[in-house]
């Protein structure tokens, strides 16, 4: 039996975004935002959009795919795909799902993408307003315990304290999110730099370890990937981006009710990680170039432990802002300032980067990368991850 | 002077056929939780099924309102209207050795600004809301002196 596995077997042949804004600032709807990024990714590409035969996202997305199919004209469409979940846990995911969609033949194109109109619909960091609440809310939000950010800080808390890891960690992951948005002029941080002594005196979102600058932004916009099988790629206009390893979901009971994940104080990825690492065949030391998702900075540090890019214990000495930079780095990260200054478009503007990084096209770009790390949004499930590589990594 | 510890204004909890004996355990003031019929252990929140023996034969059990601080947290930034203006407040995850180590969320009673460790020992402290409708009682938690 022949080994099942994506490792190689699909690329991204194109991506493309919107104009990044502040939340509730897009002069667009939200749909429209999410045609414009997917005809940018087959521009890209060199693909002629009707081509497209399927479509995958993540995250409730709003814009769905037979509406697009229909809007754009496309001949024939093969495949849908919505990946459960809430926020960026199935931007890698979303990914996967089109590239096993184009490996297993049920499509041959196929679309991933997120697109976001804030201002046109509800923002993520406000709880919810009904005036009785069920399901598990009905044991947090009656507490206050109703945000985003509220959900995963007592997950970050645990952990830091047991560990003993200094803020000044979180703070080097934000720190280098906005140092790379300043030469990376997509980015709505981009003009509007951070450092030290701004992030100490940043306002309290939650205590002990959610300051306003440990807390992702929210956007308008929308962002896409065009993926199709890895041997059209190589006659397709742009260096091919290899998907060399793909993994989602969560550890044993990691989604259980009211916070009684038996593995608690974690991102969810012990297995996602080794999973990930299994077909890629690949481990941690190979990574040239690393995009975590910051929905808070505390969740990127969690999820790069999970992966073995750091341990807990040499934390507090790696994590400073010299050994991350997309220059001097040991271990560049979210070259294009991701959720926290370029855009939070849920992860999908960090598979766009990974690509830039690859293709050798990047703002911010790293030395002659082989090998991209996108880590998904953490602490939520499902969790997922993605690993591409070029050429040489097959 | 309420004698909760947050806002009136928040959501309240809906009542769901799931957890009706937890809801009326607190309006009695104890601490009722599911515990298998099939293999005897605790677990929350409220499951269809066990989740160890997948028995559907799942009993509810009072068990003792004590328990430890797993973690916490004290936002400062107010996500909904009821808590403009309150300042900051705290939320506890409490482990409950006596129930197999079940978990809950309350808030910690006393000054929003005090120290928390992991660890504490807490008991429960059952918060009546007898003018909503329905009525229901939240179960907090303070330290145990």
């Amino acid at each position: 039996m022949s080994e099942r596995t994506l490792r190689g077997k699909v690329a991204i042949a194109g991506i493309g975004e919107t104009t990044y804004y502040k939340h509730g600032k897009s002069p667009d709807a939200e749909f429209k935002l999410a045609l414009e990024a997917i005809l940018n990714a087959c521009r890209d590409a060199g693909v002629d959009p009707r081509e497209v035969d399927g479509f995958a996202s993540y995250g409730g997305d709003r814009s769905d795919g037979p509406r697009l199919a229909a809007a754009l004209g496309i001949h024939e469409l093969r495949f849908s795909n919505m990946h459960w979940g809430g926020g960026g846990g199935g931007v890698a995911a979303a990914v996967a799902n089109a590239g096993a969609a184009v490996h297993s033949g049920m499509a041959n194109c196929v679309i991933a993408f997120r697109s976001l109109a804030q201002g046109q619909f509800a923002r993520y960091g406000r709880g919810n307003q009904a005036a009785a609440i069920g399901g598990d809310d009905a044991f947090l939000a009656p507490y206050g315990l109703m945000s985003p950010a509220q959900r995963f800080a007592m997950k970050i808390t645990r952990f830091m304290t047991q560990h003993g890891i200094r803020h000044e960690v979180l703070r080097a992951i934000a720190l280098t999110s906005y140092h790379h948005a300043q030469t990376n002029p997509r980015a709505v941080m981009n003009g509007r730099p951070l450092d030290v002594a701004k992030y100490e005196d940043s306002r309290w979102i939650i205590e002990p370890f959610h300051r306003l600058f440990d807390c992702c932004m929210e956007n308008d916009g929308a962002a896409a990937v065009l993926v199709v099988p890895a041997e059209r790629a190589r006659d397709m206009p742009h260096k091919p981006t290899y998907l060399l390893g793909a993994a989602q979901g969560g550890h044993h009971r990691s989604a259980a009710p009211v916070h009684n994940a038996p593995d608690y104080a974690s991102a969810h990825f012990p297995t996602v990680a080794k999973n990930l690492w299994s077909m890629a065949k690949l481990g941690p030391k190979d990574v040239d170039v690393l995009q975590a998702y910051e929905n808070f900075t505390g969740g990127v540090l969690l999820g790069m432990i999970e992966h073995g890019m750091v341990s807990a214990e040499e934390a507090n000495e790696f994590m400073v802002p010299e050994n991350l930079r997309f220059d001097t780095g040991r271990l560049p990260l979210n070259t294009s300032g991701g959720n926290l200054a370029e855009c939070y478009m849920h992860g999908l503007e960090m598979v766009n980067e990974a690509v830039r990084q690859l293709r050798g096209t990047a703002s911010n770009q790293v030395r002659d990368p082989k090998v991209s790390l996108v880590i998904g949004g953490p602490m939520v499930t499902p969790v997922s991850s993605l690993i591409l590589g070029t050429e040489e990594t097959l | 002077m309420s004698t909760h510890y947050l806002p009136e204004g928040l959501p309240a909890p809906a009542q769901e056929p799931i957890a009706q004996p937890y809801w009326e355990g607190t309006r009695a003031g104890k601490l009722v939780i599911q515990k298998c019929a099939g293999c005897g252990k605790h677990q929350w929140g409220p499951e269809w099924v066990c989740h160890r023996c997948h028995s559907f034969d799942l009993g509810w059990a009072e068990v003792a309102p004590r328990g430890r601080i797993y973690s916490w947290q004290r936002p400062h930034h107010p996500v909904h209207p009821a808590l403009n203006g309150h300042g900051p407040y705290l939320i506890v995850l409490v482990e409950l050795p006596g129930a197999d180590g079940v978990r809950m969320v309350g808030n910690l009673l006393g000054d929003p600004l005090q120290e928390v460790a992991i660890g504490a020992e807490v008991e429960a402290v059952f918060e009546p809301h007898d003018a909503a409708t329905p009525p229901y009682t939240l179960v907090q938690w303070r330290l145990v002196e």
